[in-house]
């Protein structure tokens, strides 16, 4: 009783300094769990969204920019894939399905693609889970002006099923840039938590042949999704196509793609991580300083409680814990500090890809960063529980007679 | 039976111009249970060294001090923290209440280092006793310097010493609250079955003790330079 009690008085009478050096700990805590956490579920996240597919085949440029505009429906298009190419692929007996995709047009700035309706109901979009139309909704009829609308544009335009649209020219909104072509939404997508709620869904020949597109492309695609029946071909597929033939770029495994791009952007995760070290730093000497700053005023108590027989290792023992709680209280405030961070990054990052963070997602750093803090918070009282074990005692308590 | 005996006890200390003078330099003393007995000293006089070194805040350059048969001279540092804690009380002239706490906290902690450790019902009694019933939340800030005093005795005898020791423990109160504040230190300590060695400067003081000593007399380097220093 009496350790927590003299600890909590203390904390209360420098109760400025306490919130202020908690602070400190607060912000270095979530903005550790916030580097940490952001990268770990950014590339999870990342990585299930290309779980859905083992390649796609593109025209001849990047596979990093294939991959970007194919399945995350960044960036603009290489080029375009012939029907026959396409026809090629799709025939081919190691590959499961093939799905086209051609992109165009926005709305308001929001992709419109062209697929087929096997999209939606032969491929999982993540593993175990089937894309899902919101009830009273369907997919569209290919032969239709039909649009199927992912969750987070119909979100963000107040679109519902009913309602008509009229398709501008190109990835980015140009007002002027109108198709007179009008599409009625027949369905909402269900949530996925992927790049796919980004965008509008319509029948593949609905791009093709939107009027003012080049007739003589009518019949191509901007990129063909694979899945695989079995990884060897893939390895097969990527001789012929990226090493035997100039025309087309087969990206493939998805997977190691996006690995490659979070290996390019690596040394920005190390430089948020080294910020976030450095604050914790400070933060762990902003306790130090604090405690010891306030040690000369102490002095008479420590001396006080040294007189009624508290050991000087009780009195060490008390700045330590007492240091330990402002690491505590910055420990739990600095997973508020996370929640709000990484809601933020996490909002950025749904609205820019679509990919969706999970800030209740488990993962050991939750536990020992605030841990870690809560050392560091002790750590830094190290000094001054040191300087108050050395307190001589009778100096201290009252001038002599 | 005595329960403090003092044999040859010296101390100094290194002055900052160089040489190490002997403050205390005790041949004999003695205190018998429940005994009250003032010390009459000029400030300055060594006194409260005297006492530090009997409550073990500081060792002794050489010499016994004998508490309840226990040498406090001769025990390590964390058991002459134990010895203070289970056996003495100290009365200071500053009182030395911790401010942070309220008055029963402060009371409370002259136990909490003791073999029984915190009896809030005993801590709240004794303020009872010396009159602050109705003050047990406040901070000793918001007491008079009168009942601050009283706070301070009341922590004194929280842990049923043996011994009280009190230093100059009316030098911050006016004549009135002196003497009761005298009175009451000596009729709570006699009423606990404590003994008390309390030190004053203050003849009014020291009138009210049957029995005074001079520090002068018992303190040999006092005695061997003419007097107080």
């Amino acid at each position: 009783m009496t350790l927590p009690l003299i600890v909590y008085r203390s904390l209360r009478q420098h109760a400025l300094s306490t919130l202020v050096t908690a602070a400190s700990i607060a912000l270095a805590c979530g903005l550790l769990l916030t580097v940490w956490m952001v990268k770990v579920q950014t590339q999870r996240a990342f990585v299930d969204t290309t779980t859905a597919f083992d390649a796609v085949l593109g025209a001849r440029g990047s596979k990093l920019q294939l991959v970007l505009n194919a399945i995350f429906h960044l960036e603009a298009s290489p080029g375009n894939v012939s029907n026959a190419d396409y026809q090629a692929i799709k025939r081919h007996p190691a590959v499961k399905t093939a799905i086209p995709i051609a992109v165009g047009d926005n709305y308001f700035g929001w992709r419109i693609i062209g697929t087929i309706p096997e999209l939606f109901t032969d491929v999982e979009y993540t593993r175990g889970r089937n894309y899902a139309v919101e009830p009273g909704g369907r997919l569209f009829d290919p032969e239709k002006h039909e649009a199927v609308v992912g969750s987070f544009v119909a979100q963000k335009l107040a679109l519902k099923v009913g309602d008509t649209f009229k398709p501008y020219h190109g990835l980015n909104f140009n007002p002027n840039e109108q198709h007179p072509d009008v599409y009625t939404i027949v369905g909402i997508l269900a949530p996925t938590n992927t790049p796919a709620d980004r965008v509008i869904w319509i029948p593949i020949e609905g791009v093709q042949t939107m009027t003012g597109h080049d007739p003589a492309a009518a019949t191509d695609v901007s990129a063909v999704l694979v899945q695989l029946r079995a990884p060897t071909a893939g390895m097969m597929l990527d001789i012929r196509y990226n090493r035997q033939g100039n025309r087309l770029t087969f990206a493939y495994p998805v997977g190691t793609v996006i690995a490659d791009l979070f290996n390019k952007i690596g040394w920005l995760d190390q430089v948020l991580a080294l910020v976030a070290y450095l604050v914790a730093l400070v933060a762990g000497a902003s306790v130090l300083a604090s405690i010891y700053a306030s040690m000369d005023a102490r002095r008479r108590d420590i001396a006080i409680l040294r007189s009624l027989g508290a050991r000087r290792r009780m009195v060490f023992g008390t700045i330590i814990a007492e240091a330990a709680v402002i690491g505590l209280l910055g420990a739990v405030a600095g997973v508020a500090v996370y929640a709000g961070l990484f809601g933020g990054v996490a909002g950025v990052i749904r609205a820019q890809t679509g990919v969706v963070l999970d800030v209740t997602h488990w993962h050991p750093v939750l536990v020992l960063c605030p841990l870690g803090m809560i050392a560091l918070g002790a750590l830094g009282g190290v000094v001054p529980a040191w300087k108050a074990y050395r307190t001589p005692v009778a100096e201290n308590l009252t001038p002599s007679s | 039976m005595s329960i403090l005996s003092i044999v040859s006890l010296r101390k100094s200390f290194v002055s900052p111009e160089g040489p190490r003078h002997i403050i205390v330099d005790i041949p004999e003393f003695s205190l018998s249970a429940g005994q009250q007995v003032a010390l009459r000293g000029e400030s300055g006089s060594g006194k409260t060294t005297f006492l530090n070194l009997i409550a073990g805040i500081l060792a002794p350059d050489s010499g016994g001090i004998l508490i309840d048969g226990r040498n406090m001279a001769a025990l390590s540092e964390p058991a002459r923290d134990r010895l203070r804690a289970t056996s003495l009380g100290y009365i200071f002239q500053t009182f030395n209440l911790l401010q942070g706490f309220t008055v029963l906290e402060n009371v409370e902690l002259g136990m909490a280092f003791g073999p029984s450790g915190i009896d809030r019902a005993r801590a709240s009694s004794l303020l009872a006793h010396v009159g602050l019933s109705t003050k047990l939340h406040h901070r000793p800030r918001q007491l008079s310097t009168g009942q601050q005093q009283r706070v301070a005795v009341a922590r004194a005898l929280a842990n049923k010493p043996r011994l009280v020791l009190a230093d100059e423990p009316t030098g911050n109160l006016d004549r009135k609250h002196a003497c009761e504040a005298i009175s009451l230190i000596s009729d709570t300590c006699r009423e606990a079955g404590a003994a008390l060695l309390l030190v004053s400067h203050d003849e009014e003081v020291l009138a009210q003790f049957e029995e005074t000593r001079d520090f002068a007399a018992i303190n040999r380097c006092l005695s061997a330079a003419g007097g107080a220093s």
